[in-house]
């Protein structure tokens, strides 16, 4: 039986009607061409198709479409404007945060979702260290870690303090 | 996937009768561990009845000596609640170390005890503290919550709707996780209460039990040299790829030390 769901993603308003079974990430890959948000292990494990719903890091591949209506989502697309990358996209770019790319995307929702959720509780620039244990649930097969610790401590910088 | 209907009921009477109507229903908390199931067809419920849209399952408030917490809290926000962090700070911490940041901001505590997984890590905190189950029907006791391997008290289409721990400023948990799953391999939570030392043991056995002989020498002198000398049986322990028996015996002593250490 298909269900009618309304979301809010990346900004717009979404209607639809889904099967109970989609998953989330499915849907906004098939449905919206919204291929940022990869899938890689399809298991929960590996943080590639993490994004933000209602601003909270999630894993889109354990989650039905029908669980996030009335739900805002914000994907890696909804993040750069035109011309401007979010601070978190350009502290990857000049760090090298990255390789292949391919969990990329995700380790920059995560990164945002912890920087949000320190900017909400007052908790101040993240250690190394918390940074890390933020991204425990983010896998990188290329093993790129230390420059993904250092982009996401200075997109932290950024979007705490305002500075590069 | 197979196929299955899905509904998001706002009250716990709704969703009770839904379950009740239904040929093969199953709730669905945050998901956390059903729909990796379900993508795996390890399961295929005919009804997916959601508790997500029903208000009175969420939040957490100081109830006498008792904190409550709503079944659909979720483990980010047990971990960062400010009354769980000054009344029961061994909680907070416990929340805290689930899983991962993306699994704790949509897994429910409500979910796992529900689910009953072996290794999580909730149940040796509910054992040790002492805690109260409270449902749609009744409230039941820690002591018989925990029944079988995946299996609790609860009956079939009963709803858990908050669960009660008593304060308790003192105590620690310790688990050696999994690397990959961060499920406890062994978790130990020890806890001074009001009716003496509490250990209670998850991701060992078949289900969190309490170590009794352990119990009794930290209420005599709560040291790690107490405990020292205690032998761990690794008789019904799990035995799996991560870990042998008579491995997790010894987990349970080490992270006992460590618990006693962490408090002392």
């Amino acid at each position: 039986m298909a269900n009618n769901v309304s979301l809010s993603v990346n900004g717009k308003s979404v209607s639809a009607s889904v099967e109970a079974n989609v998953l989330l990430v499915d849907f906004l890959r098939d449905n919206l061409g919204l291929t940022g948000t990869n899938i890689a292990c399809d298991t929960s494990q590996c943080g590639s198709c993490t994004l933000l719903l209602d601003g909270l890091p999630v894993k889109s591949c354990s989650l039905l479409v029908v669980q996030a209506d009335g739900c805002d989502v914000i994907t890696i697309e909804g993040l750069a404007s035109e011309t401007v990358l979010h601070p978190m996209q350009q502290a990857f770019q000049d760090n090298h945060g990255l390789q292949c790319g391919f969990c990329t995307p995700g380790m920059v929702m995560a990164g945002i979702g912890m920087v949000e959720r320190r900017r909400a509780a007052g908790s101040g620039l993240p250690s190394d260290e918390e940074i890390r244990s933020a991204l425990e649930g983010n896998i990188c097969r290329c093993t790129g870690y230390h420059n993904i610790v250092k982009s996401v401590a200075q997109g932290a910088k950024t979007m705490l303090q305002g500075e590069g | 996937m197979y196929k299955f209907n899905f509904a998001s009921p706002a009250t716990i009477d709704d969703a009770a009768a839904q379950f009740e109507a239904s040929d093969d229903a199953t709730y669905i908390s945050g998901g956390m561990t059903l729909v990796p199931t379900l993508k795996q067809r390890l399961a295929m419920p005919s009804d997916v009845i959601d508790l997500s849209k029903i208000a009175s399952l969420k939040g957490i408030s100081l109830d006498g000596d008792m904190v409550k917490i709503g079944a659909m809290t979720t483990h980010a926000q047990i971990a960062s609640d400010g009354l769980v962090v000054a009344n029961i700070p061994a909680l907070a911490e416990l929340a805290g170390g689930i899983g991962d940041a993306s699994v704790r901001n949509r897994g429910t505590i409500g979910g796992s005890l529900a689910n009953s997984d072996p290794a999580a890590d909730y149940p040796a905190a509910v054992l040790a503290l002492g805690a109260e189950i409270h449902t749609n029907k009744r409230t039941i006791a820690a002591a018989d919550y925990f029944v079988e391997l995946f299996e609790t008290a609860l009956d079939e289409g009963e709803i858990i709707t908050s669960i009660s721990f008593p304060v308790c400023k003192v105590a620690n948990y310790q688990k050696f996780s999994n690397p990959a799953s961060r499920y406890a391999i062994a978790g130990v939570f020890i806890a001074k209460t009001s009716a003496g030392v509490r250990v209670a043991v998850t991701g060992a056995g078949p289900y969190a039990f309490r170590q009794n002989e352990m119990e009794a020498a930290l209420d005599g002198d709560f040291s790690a040299k107490s405990i020292d000398g205690i032998t761990v049986s690794d008789d019904g322990l799990n035995e799996d790829i991560h870990a042998s028996a008579s491995y997790r015996a010894n987990l349970i002593k080490v992270l006992a030390i460590r618990a006693v250490e962490a408090i002392s």
